[in-house]
């Protein structure tokens, strides 16, 4: 779960929701449904809100490629 | 005395004086007959209206040490092309031919990269590098996007920027590269390589400020259009302006416009998705709500509808009750079929019965029976008086009328056997002597035999 892309969350979060609007699920499996669709929720937020981001740059050294912090020049 | 070569001899002394004196020249004239052995250098005529001369070119095509100032060709060769070409003459002489060794080649007419860049554009479009079906989707929210650009100018900033404004928790990574010059392609296809070694890149944006198409050489490079091609990670190109066509933009999976756009493309509005994840998140909790508010009413209506097993009990009873009672019914409704049918035998059998026959019959015995006595009757007296007759006639033979003239039967006693021999007696036996008026015993008293 902790992999899962975004999109995908998102995307299976409107499938869940449009399944459970169309209203032809059992209770069983409406309440599944409902359990993922709030962990698929929790999840998304947690991503939209994960970490500060990171501006990095790729750089070649002799031990390979390291990515170091890119500091932008302002004008 | 005169001077006699060996064709060898000749041949290399041609060979000689013609490479000393053409070592670098440029010749105008149309390609014909072009031909590409396997070997893959290129061999043709270049010929004008009135002459021809044979050509070649080497598949490695050597650095072309007396041309430096030119580029390397970019271009293919056309059967028909008018071309400047760039060399020296060469006698191969085991044939004593002597060639065009070419080095470098321009197009007449239209500009040398101009043309390139459209052969190049029709080849990989025959080949199928922009074929829509390879074009991989672009993530809708990337979580790292890698930037292969040049580290300073107005265009890393701006991708930056609209990057932080849009969304500003994403990671960018940044491949600098140089966008111009003959170092460009290989440092981009380096570039794009690196980004899949690093990993976790969602996608890739390929950018470059505006300029000449010299300027955007590095992006109508064959090299740096097959890697996009290759790329497993979705590239953008935003190259240029938004006039601004190249190889990179036909082959990558998006062209952005320009660099900024490309960012914006990349980056949904975070506040957006926020909002839409909110409102996803409050209907599936309004439909839980409502699914729960169904599923009780469908509770509520399903035990209303739910009944007591003696009702059934009482259905079944009725049921049973009119069964029979159908069934009771049935049966009177065959007897009342059948019994006309009964009644009408009755009358043909009463009809057929042998009382009449059994009565003709007692009449004709009874005639008949009458008629046997009448016959008897006639009979009989008939016979009476037969009997009467003879009994008169008999009479007169009867021993009676013996007897009655003095006659006796004696008989023996006590057997009655008549005595017809004096033999039949004997002395003292007594005998029954009948005469006609009665009978009467006696006793012997003396026997004679005659």
């Amino acid at each position: 779960m902790a992999k899962e892309k975004f999109e995908e969350a998102l995307g299976k979060l409107e499938e869940i929701v449009k399944r459970m609007e169309s209203g032809d699920m059992s209770l069983e499996e409406s309440l599944r449904a409902f359990e993922e669709g709030i962990k698929l929720a929790r999840l998304c937020s947690r991503k939209l809100d994960e970490a500060e981001r990171r501006v990095e740059i790729l750089l070649k050294q002799e031990e390979g490629l390291v990515v170091k912090p890119f500091q932008v020049e302002e004008e | 005395m005169k001077q006699i070569f060996t064709v060898t001899e000749l041949n290399e002394n041609v060979k000689r004086l013609l490479e000393a004196s053409f070592d670098a020249l440029w010749v105008e004239g149309e390609v014909s007959n072009l031909r590409r052995p396997a070997s893959g250098h290129a061999y043709f005529i270049l010929k004008d209206e009135k002459s021809q001369i044979r050509a070649v070119i080497f598949r490695s095509l050597p650095v072309a040490r007396q041309f430096p100032w030119a580029r390397p060709m970019q271009f293919e060769l056309e059967e028909g092309m008018s071309v400047i070409c760039g060399g020296r003459l060469s006698v191969y002489h085991p044939r004593g031919e002597y060639q065009l060794i070419v080095e470098v080649v321009e197009p007449k007419g239209l500009g040398a990269l101009q043309k390139a860049f459209e052969q190049l554009k029709a080849r990989l479009q025959a080949e199928g590098l922009f074929d829509p079906v390879h074009k991989k989707r672009i993530p809708f929210l990337p979580q790292r996007v890698g930037v292969i650009t040049s580290p300073t100018g107005a265009v890393i900033r701006d991708i930056l920027h609209i990057t932080a404004r849009r969304f500003p928790s994403v990671d960018i990574l940044i491949a600098p590269v140089r966008v111009q010059g003959s170092e460009a392609p290989p440092e981009i296809i380096r570039a794009i390589a690196d980004m899949h070694a690093v990993g976790n890149i969602d996608v890739i944006i390929l950018a470059r400020g505006g300029g000449s198409l010299e300027d955007l050489a590095a992006f109508n490079d064959e090299g740096v259009a097959r890697e996009i091609f290759r790329s497993r990670i979705p590239v953008i190109s935003a190259i240029g302006h938004e006039i601004d066509y190249t190889i990179a933009d036909f082959v990558a999976d998006l062209r952005a416009p320009t660099p900024s756009a490309a960012a914006e493309l990349v980056m949904p509005v975070k506040k957006e998705i926020v909002a839409s994840l909110e409102t996803l998140r409050s209907r599936l909790i309004n439909c839980m709500l409502r699914m729960g508010e169904k599923v009780q009413g469908k509770v509520t209506s399903l035990k209303g509808r739910l009944r007591d097993p003696r009702r059934a009990i009482h259905d079944f009873r009725i049921l049973v009750d009119d069964r029979t009672e159908r069934l009771m019914l049935s049966l009177d409704h065959v007897r009342a079929m059948q019994r006309p049918k009964l009644l009408n035998l009755e009358i043909r059998l009463h009809h057929a019965t042998p009382i009449s026959q059994i009565r003709d019959r007692q009449l004709a015995l009874e005639s008949l029976r009458k008629s046997v006595i009448a016959g008897w009757q006639t009979i009989v007296g008939r016979l009476r008086m037969r009997m009467e007759t003879s009994a008169a006639v008999l009479d007169t033979l009867s021993p009676l009328s013996v007897l009655r003239r003095g006659y006796g039967i004696i008989r023996t006693l006590p057997e009655g056997i008549i005595v017809k021999n004096a033999a039949a007696v004997t002395v003292d036996s007594k005998v029954d002597v009948k005469v006609s008026s009665g009978s009467f015993h006696a006793k012997v008293t003396e026997v004679k035999q005659e």
